[in-house]
């Protein structure tokens, strides 16, 4: 199953590396792994999607996760109300005759072309995993040259609805 | 005058960061320190020559960190290392992963090449902190001079509190050696550090509860009991609720051998009772200790009938590999005294207690006591009733180890020192000094086999410059004892490998150390010459010429679980 992990963490040197080495230390399974500034001087959010077995070692993540001086709070927030985004730049080979197709499918996408060349255009799109996933499926037919996605990065929406809000700060 | 000397004293830069470091080891009352020179630290041991400290050479690094643990398991203390950057540095990661998987408090500074540096390949240079982030508690890397009375602070802090741990600071060559002046103040900055140490409430209850239900109950008692100090707590409640206890190899000495309610220690090569009172119990109270693979057996076999409760202040290790219905996060000692305050009465387990006193009696720990040659057993039930059960043992890693922990019956605390979760072979003889040097009066005996004492031979030169009165006692086999056990057993005894029959004479080794050594052939002898040796107060080394056939009993074999020992006396 897919998890997602915010952490709020200390802005210091190595404290990506501590992270990244639990994760193969204790061979957990990364999907994507997001860091910036939070809103915290000092401190910076990062997003990581993981995949897992069972609930039992998402427990046990987050409690490693937990122990690491340099991490302030744990959350698994898959359970919540959240906002999740991730951006993708997808360089995509485009002649005249195919450009207005392209261009066709951008717009339900709400993507948006950012440069444009003799036989390529640049594509920006912002949108959950999901969506990034269905929109390159559809440009994969006309030649994706290049691609970087940033990986999901997401916090919990200011209201929560369900209840079935999961804390991991055990007793 | 003299004040305005004094004040532009304060003002200009007269403290290097070598001085800053040394006075915040004295504000941490550290005594003895296990050093090793080299380039990168030569501005620290500058300092050092003037300083009060107790500075240990060992002959190799990483005997300097085991004896570092020694000295931490016995004193309690965090043991404190120097190593010079690069070799130094890399020859204490054994040592750091060991203590990391032991939960002892040590801090580890290294030296590193300077600044301007570092990361360009310099003589000397290694990613220190690169290396040992998973081995470690927790490193730094010192960037400013300031920060350095801060960060000595964290690091003692870290070690030593929560679940203790080795911390490792990184400490630049230019740093060490640059001027300032005393630097202001700085509180601890650990806002994601915060150990939980008081139990919580609700879960005591439940334990309680669940205590005063069981029929089956055991404790299982582990090294968070020793490190939290919390042996006569344990006492206590054992004997108000009369649940008997079981010890991992890490616990020994937790809760008296020569009590009635203690079962004996559990595991691959734990006795029987315990084994089965674990396998049988329906409840089970895990006070300490981490469920690690050695003690449990096949995981899908272990303690099939039981409810179980694990105190642990490591919240991560609840849970991690055993199911558990009652967590309670939180120091050994705080949560027993809790405990001790719930007045549910006490559980209905006769049954129990008479079921398991039966098995002890039907099935002890046993050997061919009357065998011609020398057993280690024997030798090990020797230096037991010789030592009244009162003496330091240190040992290294093999069957010698498991013989200490079946036969040397500690009735006290803090007077086991092994290397239990990375297994480390010649930890035992540098593990001893220190554990001499945190209590030198008391009687410590290196139990080594002959394999493992090779690997930190050069050790004896500390033990000679001290006059240590090390009683080191070899467990001669002539082979890779464990080994050679497992390929009897797996392997259809194709001792690859395994058996040394080119050795070194022991004695005259001893000798060239000034140290006095004995060849011990029987048991007659044996007798004899620890009479004469083991209460006079210089080293001695003892080189044990047992049986080099004899296996560790029982023995539960990978895969299998504890229910499955062989080797139990019938
Ligand atoms: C550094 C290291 N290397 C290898 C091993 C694997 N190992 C475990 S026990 C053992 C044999 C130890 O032989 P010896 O020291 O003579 O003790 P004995 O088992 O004979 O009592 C070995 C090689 C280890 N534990 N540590």
């Amino acid at each position: 199953m897919k998890r997602i992990i915010s952490l709020t963490v200390m802005n210091r040197p190595g404290v990506l590396n501590r992270i990244t080495n639990l994760f193969s230390k204790r061979n957990y399974n990364i999907e994507s792994i997001s860091v910036g500034l939070s809103e915290h001087e000092g401190m910076s959010r990062i997003t990581c999607v993981i995949h897992v077995e069972n609930e039992k070692l998402s427990e046990q993540i987050t409690k490693q996760l937990n122990k690491q001086i340099d991490i302030i709070k744990v959350t698994d927030i898959t359970d919540q109300a959240i906002v999740a985004r991730e951006l993708a730049l997808i360089k995509v080979q485009s002649n005249p005759q195919t450009r207005n197709e392209i261009y066709s499918l951008i717009e339900p996408f709400r993507a948006s072309v950012i440069d444009v060349s003799k036989d390529s255009i640049v594509i920006q799109i912002t949108g959950e995993f999901e969506k990034i996933e269905a929109f390159v499926e559809l440009i994969k037919p006309y030649g994706i040259k290049e691609m970087a996605r940033t990986g999901t990065t997401a916090f919990p929406r200011g209201t929560q609805r369900h209840v079935n809000q999961k804390t991991f700060s055990i007793v | 005058m003299v004040r305005e000397a004094a004040l532009t004293e304060m003002k200009t830069d007269t403290l290097t960061g070598a001085d800053l470091l040394i006075s915040a080891l004295e504000k941490e009352k550290v005594e003895v320190i296990f050093g090793y020179p080299g380039g990168a630290v030569l501005p620290i041991y500058d300092k050092i020559y003037d300083s009060k400290f107790l500075h240990i050479l060992p002959r190799h690094e990483q005997g300097g960190i085991h004896a570092a643990e020694g000295y931490a398991r016995i004193s309690g203390k965090p043991g404190v290392v120097i190593a010079t950057s690069g070799p130094g540095a890399t020859n204490i990661v054994t040592g750091l992963a060991d203590a990391m998987m032991d939960s002892l408090p040590i801090v580890a500074f290294t030296g590193q090449v300077a600044t301007s540096v570092i990361g360009s390949d310099a003589f000397q240079e290694a990613d220190i902190l690169g290396i040992t982030t998973p081995i470690t508690k927790y490193n730094f890397q010192i960037r400013k001079l300031e920060d350095i009375p801060r960060v000595i602070k964290e690091a003692f802090y870290i070690a030593s509190s929560g679940r203790p741990g080795p911390v490792l600071i990184d400490f630049p060559k230019d740093i060490a050696s640059s001027l300032t002046k005393q630097p202001e103040e700085q509180e601890m900055n650990l806002p994601g550090y915060q150990p939980t140490v008081k139990p919580n409430f609700l879960q005591i209850r439940k334990l309680a509860e669940a205590v005063s239900r069981a029929r089956k109950p055991v404790i299982l008692a582990g090294a968070g009991v020793l490190h939290a100090k919390a042996s006569h707590e344990l006492l206590q409640y054992a004997e108000q609720q009369q649940i008997p206890v079981i010890h991992t190899l890490l616990g020994l000495g937790g809760f008296p051998a020569n009590h009635p309610l203690f079962l004996g220690l559990a595991g691959m090569h734990g006795c029987y009772t315990a084994n089965m009172g674990l396998s049988e119990c329906d409840l089970l109270i895990n006070i300490g200790a981490r469920f690690d693979d050695r003690l449990t057996g096949n995981l899908d076999h272990f303690a099939p009938k039981a409810m179980v409760a694990h105190v642990d202040i490591d919240p991560a290790e609840i849970g991690k590999n055993v199911p558990t219905l009652i967590p309670i996060v939180a120091d050994a000692k705080a949560a027993l005294t809790a405990l001790l305050t719930q007045t549910d009465s006490p559980p209905d387990q006769k049954d129990w207690l008479k079921q398991l006193q039966e098995w002890q009696e039907k099935h002890p720990y046993h050997y061919d006591e009357k065998s011609e040659t020398l057993k280690p057993q024997q030798v090990m039930e020797m230096l037991f009733s010789k030592t009244k059960g009162e003496a330091i043992v240190a040992t290294d890693v093999g069957q010698h180890q498991m013989w200490a922990a079946q036969y040397y019956r500690f009735n006290q605390a803090d007077r086991w020192v092994t290397s239990g979760g990375l297994g480390t072979m010649g930890f035992g003889l540098p593990a001893s000094i220190g554990a001499q040097l945190a209590e030198p009066g008391a009687c410590v005996i290196a139990v080594v086999g002959d394999a493992g004492f090779q690997m930190s031979t050069q050790e004896l030169a500390v033990i000679q410059e001290l006059n240590l009165p090390i009683k080191i006692a070899i467990f001669n086999n002539q082979s890779l004892g464990m080994v050679r056990q497992w390929q009897e057993f797996f392997y259809e005894s194709r001792f690859s490998h395994s058996k040394i029959p080119v050795q070194p004479s022991f004695v005259k080794l001893a000798e060239a150390y000034d140290i006095k050594g004995y060849t011990i052939t029987n048991a007659e002898e044996a007798h004899e010459i620890l009479d004469e040796v083991l209460h006079n107060r210089e080293p001695v080394l003892l080189d044990f010429r047992v049986d080099a056939e004899e296996n560790v009993y029982p023995m539960i074999a990978p895969g299998k679980g504890l229910h499955e020992m062989v080797g139990v006396k019938e």
